[in-house]
């Protein structure tokens, strides 16, 4: 499998990215990781003029995790998040969910970022800028800074609230507070992407009473979205058994045409969502698997 | 374009075409089939090589994207006739039968017990879980690597020559 032929090019800076984006136009593609982009090249269901390879702009792939928000250049790879010893003390989600994307050849070439954009709805990323509530930051041709709410970001299938000419440069992650968190997923055995996923950010003290719930989903609908019915159903609420397991009903909640493919039916993957939603809510409450 | 890269300790340059894999620059412009092509999708790692010390799939990198990089193939391992103690497990515990999958194989395992010396069973088959093998049933594999985790955990010295084993099959399943 070789792909059609395309130029190449390594900026070195950020502002260099952006100014061959805007000269080249549409048929200019950023280069991250590759690890879906070079499949789509070689199996030519895209194609490139050219491709601005972001792996050689070290401002890029910076990852900040000791101050508040943590902040995520967008080309960090998944094995640099999974490895990275501050990440998983201030934000262990993101090392959790990081450690189970594809296998470790894929996460050492793979970024944060160029999972955000492609936008694939059943990556894992997703579900958690999702719970995290997450703020990436955008980039275009002579425009500052534009930060995008991760709940704003998914727009459809494969589709998100980049423009064209934009790169998404960063995310920022909240420190989440007291509490606990979790990702579950079952994962399509040959690639590892999620048939149903759940990642769960819980806020709570000691009395139990659930100050903050964020609940992301992937690989249910035509785009990762927030569970909002089961973080409503928490908050304010103590996590006991029952009301987990009231709020764990909601997570298909408002889902009308489920992914249907031949790794899962539609109705296979809302019981999941369901089910392994429930596990999450369980470890993220730091309750005893049911 | 021009690609400058070091495989296995040795500087080469070549005029490539972008699209060029780093796959096929290793086997048909260097001549080092010891890398697979299996799946070509990214899935099977018999591809896998060392870029810049980590393992990657080649036939998912693009070869200009090793410009500058130092890569290591299943050729550069050996070191004067001396097996990588890597290679003496899978020698030892008879961790292959084709052999397709062993290079990846080997190359991926030796990056898990840098990160994770002493491996439980578990991890080592969750580590290698982007190398498929279509023979072995992963039994030998697994016991290969525990086997490569012990010896280097004995002695940082090198493993000792192929020579003076028997043939494959031999040591703990003979
Ligand atoms: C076999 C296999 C298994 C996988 N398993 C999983 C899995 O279990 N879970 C999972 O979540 N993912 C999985 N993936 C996908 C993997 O995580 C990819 O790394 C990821 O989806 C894309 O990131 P990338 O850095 O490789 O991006 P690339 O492939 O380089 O780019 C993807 C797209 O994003 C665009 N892009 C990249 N960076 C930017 C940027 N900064 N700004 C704007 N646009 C950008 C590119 O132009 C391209 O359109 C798997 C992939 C493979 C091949
Ligand atoms: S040939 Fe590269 S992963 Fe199978
Ligand atoms: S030994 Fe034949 S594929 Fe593994």
């Amino acid at each position: 499998m070789i792909p059609a032929p395309f130029d190449y090019a390594a900026p070195r800076t950020i502002d260099q990215a952006l100014a061959a984006l805007a000269e080249g136009g549409e048929g200019t593609k950023p280069l991250a990781g590759g690890q879906s982009l070079i499949p789509v090249l070689k199996l030519r269901l895209g194609s490139a003029e050219r491709l601005l390879d972001l792996g050689r702009i070290p401002e890029l792939r910076a990852i900040r995790a000791d101050g508040d928000p943590l902040v995520f250049g967008a080309a960090a790879t998944h094995a640099a998040i999974e490895d990275s010893a501050a990440v998983r003390a201030a934000c262990p989600l993101f090392s959790e969910v990081a450690g189970r994307i594809g296998d470790r050849q894929i996460r050492n070439r793979g970024t944060l970022g160029g999972s955000l954009a492609h936008a694939d709805p059943a990556a894992d990323w997703p579900a958690a800028v999702l719970a995290l509530e997450a703020v990436l930051v955008a980039r275009g041709p002579g425009k500052v800074a534009r930060s995008i709410a991760a709940r704003e970001f998914f727009r459809g299938l494969m589709s998100t609230a980049l423009a064209p000419g934009e790169l998404l440069v960063e995310v920022r992650v909240r420190r989440p507070g007291a509490g606990g968190t979790a990702y579950q997923k079952v994962r399509q055995s040959a690639s590892g992407f999620a048939i149903a996923g759940v990642a769960v950010v819980l806020e709570y003290g000691a009395d139990r009473v659930c100050k903050r719930a964020g609940v992301g989903v992937t690989g249910v609908a035509d785009r990762p979205y927030a569970a909002l019915a089961v973080e409503k159903a928490l908050t304010g609420r103590r996590l006991d058994e029952a009301t987990l397991a009231a709020a764990a009903a909601l997570v298909v909640e408002g889902v009308k045409d489920p992914l249907s493919d031949l790794h899962a039916s539609g109705e296979y993957r809302l019981h999941l969502a369901r089910v392994h939603g429930e596990r999450a809510l369980r470890r993220a409450a730091g309750l005893a698997p049911a | 374009m021009k690609l400058a890269v070091t495989v296995n300790e040795k500087a080469h340059e070549h005029e490539v075409e972008p699209r060029l894999l780093l796959v096929h620059y290793l086997r048909e412009v260097l001549g080092l089939t010891g890398t697979h092509v299996g799946c070509e999708t990214t899935l099977c790692g018999a591809c896998t090589v060392l870029l810049d010390g980590v393992p990657v799939k080649a036939c998912t990198v693009l070869a200009i994207q090793a410009d500058g990089a130092k890569v290591v193939t299943i050729e550069g391992l050996e070191k004067d006739g001396v097996l990588d103690a890597m290679q003496q497990g899978f020698w030892e515990c008879h961790g292959l039968q084709c052999g397709f999958c062993t290079p990846g194989m080997i190359l991926a395992a030796r990056d898990l017990l840098d990160r994770n010396p002493h491996p439980t069973e578990d991890q080592v088959r969750g580590g290698l879980d982007g190398n498929l093998c279509r023979c072995t049933g992963y039994q030998h594999i697994v016991d290969a690597v525990l086997h490569a985790a012990k010896k280097r955990g004995a002695s940082a010295a090198p493993a000792p020559s192929p020579a003076a084993t028997a043939a494959p099959g031999a040591g703990r399943h003979a």
